[in-house]
């Protein structure tokens, strides 16, 4: 299913042009975290505040107060907008999906206990969770990744839980409880092949919620402290736009605006491939 | 149906109570110490401790939780550490600045993108459909402080038509100084709310008594207009009446930009000011508010859908 899913979506342009433009920012952002890509972005490279011009490719999208490229700061924020995008959605699924299929395969007491759990949660506002964690944890990556991480997993624990009640029904699972196979075997061998297009599919999302998430905490002076991400390239930009430096702001929004484009049009038409139902 | 409504809230005692646990732990047990945060490093060892007994942070903490549940049961949360105010007075003056910004906008936004994905999901698979997917998608993609800092530089600093910020007395003022963020609001919901009610209309189109209506001979604009529309109601009004809590807390973004007094603002100040009373009553707030409207929303889903009758467990 998976396969035949993925490569019928790329047949088409579109999501190959997305699938392009995700694989691109990741480079940019493998490069910058292991590679030393931009990371002199901190020297001045030019007088303050130049708008952007062809003199060079670090002056492209202008130099900010300091003097320093808009370029290289965009490129290290999309260093910290991927590793934080990236770090929540390997922490945070393996959380949802234990949660998610143990409260819906094992049901009883314990279901209960994680849907209270779950509930709970997800009745405290997103955004006012995410501020009081990374409130309480103090400023800084550490924070952002464990707010973000807290945060994530809750939906995905959902959806999964969803799915594997609907599961537990199927003749395979019934046919594999008649043979006695085990429990963990069961959940392992049968049932997660059977829900892992969900868990890859909530992760795409996931990471797009916690780039989000990031600029917005950033903005709130709660994120990443001493080094240039989206959000406080947008936060400084808030001062700079009333005397006409719109630079840094255009090179933080672009950069996010196309990442968030890619995602969201191919998680789209992952998804349509993978339901059998939407052929419209 | 009594009995239903009064099992919900039954039910939704140990959700509050763990909202409360949550809450509570994150203020007072892993969080850094209030008394410290407001006075700064450097001062005195005693100063720290007679603020921190002014406060009521030197007594254990299960009666700590205790007062805390006391502040939830009587709705009296105590004084602003910074402003020194009763914190209700504060969120019950700043939920009309809020609600007057969050509701035109959430109406409007419903009822356009409403309208909208009707039209659209009708002509599903057209290039209207297509070109409207790609349209809402990029709105979507756009961060939202972008439209929020280019909305407020184009269309009130170099153009002019709109007021920069501020929030008029009079009601004619409000509509002035409210016209820009509530448009910006629009904006930057429309994407989403869109894309969810196109895909739940199209949801129902694939269903077997579409197929029916048709085969029967029923033309295609009244299967449309009679049975899918009635149908897709029941995803659209969950989606919206969940959006309602939210309305209270207001955008924390919107509302600082262009200086609006509301609640949301409040929490953005509160978050600049180490306010922990103050972030602490808004988040218990409205979480209160998501759990009266997600029992609201079963209670309704019973009355409106005769498949889930009242009396019988899910």
């Amino acid at each position: 299913m998976w396969n035949k899913a993925l490569k019928k979506v790329f047949q088409k342009k579109i999501p190959l042009l997305c699938a392009s433009i995700i694989i691109f920012f990741l480079m940019i952002a493998f490069a910058a975290q292991f590679f030393g890509l931009a990371s002199n972005w901190d020297t001045p490279i030019g007088a303050q505040y130049m708008p952007p011009n062809s003199s060079g490719v670090l002056f492209w999208f202008g130099t900010d107060i300091l003097g320093r490229s808009v370029l290289l700061k965009t490129i290290q924020g999309t260093r910290v907008a991927l590793s934080v995008g990236i770090i929540t959605a390997i922490l945070s699924a393996p959380i949802g999906v234990f949660f998610g299929m143990v409260s819906g395969y094992f049901g009883g007491w314990i279901d209960d206990l994680i849907v209270w759990f779950v509930t709970t949660l997800s009745s405290i506002p997103n955004i006012l969770l995410l501020i009081a964690i990374s409130y309480s944890m103090g400023r800084g990556m550490t924070a952002v990744y464990i707010a973000l991480t807290a945060t994530s997993w809750i939906t995905l624990a959902r959806i999964l839980r969803g799915e594997v009640l609907k599961h537990k029904q199927r003749e395979y699972l019934i046919a594999a409880e008649a043979l006695g196979v085990t429990h963990s075997s069961r959940i392992f061998k049968h049932l997660l092949p059977n829900v892992m297009h969900q868990i890859i599919l909530s992760m795409t999302f996931m990471v797009e919620i916690a780039i989000r998430s990031e600029v917005l905490l950033s903005y709130l002076g709660l994120g990443v402290q001493n080094l240039p991400s989206w959000g406080k390239m947008i936060d400084d930009a808030k001062g700079e736009l009333s005397t006409g430096v719109w630079w840094q702001l255009t090179g933080a929004t672009c950069a996010m605006f196309l990442l968030m484009f890619a995602i969201n049009v191919l998680g789209d038409y992952v998804r349509d491939a993978l339901d059998p139902r939407a052929q419209i | 149906m009594w009995a239903y409504i009064l099992r919900r809230l039954l039910y939704s005692v140990p959700i509050l109570f763990g909202v409360s646990l949550v809450v509570f732990s994150l203020f007072h047990l892993v969080g850094g110490d209030p008394a410290t945060l407001l006075l700064g490093k450097h001062a005195t060892a005693e100063r720290v401790a007679s603020v921190r007994a002014e406060l009521g942070l030197d007594r254990p903490l299960i009666i700590q939780f205790g007062d805390y549940l006391k502040e939830i049961v009587t709705f009296d949360f105590g004084k602003s550490y910074t402003t020194r105010e009763d914190i209700r007075t504060k969120i019950i003056h700043g939920a009309g600045p809020t609600l007057f910004l969050s509701v035109p906008a959430f109406v409007i936004t419903a009822f356009l993108s409403l309208l909208i994905s009707l039209v659209v999901s009708y002509y599903r698979g057209s290039w209207i459909d297509r070109a409207s997917v790609v349209t809402f998608v990029f709105l979507m993609s756009m961060p939202s402080l972008a439209y929020i800092l280019f909305g407020q530089y184009i269309l009130a600093s170099k153009l002019g038509w709109f007021p920069i910020s501020g929030y008029g007395a009079t009601p004619s003022e409000r509509v002035y100084y409210l016209a820009l963020p509530v448009l910006i609001s629009i904006f930057l919901n429309l994407g989403s709310d869109i894309r969810f009610f196109r895909n739940a209309i199209i949801e129902e189109v694939n269903q077997d008594y579409v197929r029916t209506a048709r085969a029967k001979g029923l033309p295609e604009k009244w299967v449309y207009l009679k049975h899918v529309l009635k149908n897709s109601m029941v995803p659209v009004i969950t989606y919206l009446v969940i959006e309602i809590p939210y309305l209270v807390l207001g955008s924390l973004l919107l509302e600082s930009f262009f200086s609006i007094p509301g609640i949301g603002g409040m929490t953005v100040e509160a978050v600049n000011n180490s306010d922990f009373p103050v972030l602490k009553a808004m988040t218990t707030v409205i979480s209160l508010l998501y759990i009266l409207t997600t029992i609201l929303t079963d209670v309704l889903y019973r009355a409106v859908d005769p498949r889930m009758s009242f009396g019988k467990r899910e």
